[in-house]
């Protein structure tokens, strides 16, 4: 699937979208698999409050299943306006 | 809904929106980049291609059914802006005047803090996110 990070986020990680095969089954399961592979991907993952996930563009949960999913993107609270 | 980087006539919008017969009120909003003097040099707008629009339109449908808008309009733009440029515009149209407040604060409400958009701020001595304030996402409980 296809991963996308904005602001912040997208800073710390140095990427703003990359493709990942995973085996995880939710988003937090992919978090875990994401903040394994090296610390920059720890430090923007740290804190899981301070972040918000979209499933397929539509804002999400982190529990939200990941089966059939396209594309994931975590970022900072919005601020918008 | 429109997304876009280049800078919008907020005069020329307010003047073609909402000429529906039946229209009674119009009200239009616009957020500028505010200049307080206090050295902020530019302020750049991140944005989600795709899943903002898409909000936007989400947002701007939940007005109208719940206000029963004649007409809504939301510009947004992203980029880099200087102080004093408008970031944004919202637009909306009913037959009386309550409608069409209520629902333009709606709006703004939830484009603050459920449309994929991140604002950062640069100085002389750097950069900055804009944190989001708790203060908006209470303004949601309202509605």
């Amino acid at each position: 699937m296809e991963v996308l990070y904005f602001a912040w986020v997208r800073e710390r990680i140095g990427l703003p979208r990359e493709r990942v095969e995973t085996v995880a089954t939710t988003v937090a399961g992919l978090v875990e698999e994401l903040r394994a592979r090296e610390p920059r991907y720890e430090a923007a993952f740290a804190d899981l409050k301070a972040l918000r996930v979209a499933v397929d563009q539509k804002l999400a949960d982190f529990d939200a299943p990941l089966a059939g999913v396209r594309e994931v993107a975590f970022f900072p609270p919005m601020t918008g306006g | 809904m429109v997304v876009q980087s280049a800078p919008f006539d907020l005069g020329a919008e307010a003047e073609a929106f909402g000429r529906a017969p039946g229209i009674g009120a119009v009200v239009t909003f616009s957020g500028v980049v505010r200049d307080l003097g206090d050295g902020l040099a530019a302020m750049e707008i991140e944005h989600y291609p795709g899943m903002s629009e898409a909000a936007l339109e989400e947002i701007a449908r939940a007005a109208v059914e719940r206000w029963s808008l004649a007409d809504v309009l939301v510009i947004h733009r992203f980029g880099k802006l200087v102080p004093g440029e408008r970031i944004m515009m919202v637009a909306t149209a009913s037959a009386h005047r309550k409608a069409a407040f209520e629902a333009a604060e709606f709006l703004m409400d939830y484009l603050k803090s459920r449309a994929p958009f991140w604002k950062k701020e640069y100085r002389a001595d750097g950069s900055e996110w804009v944190a989001a304030k708790g203060d908006d996402e209470d303004a949601l409980t309202r509605w």
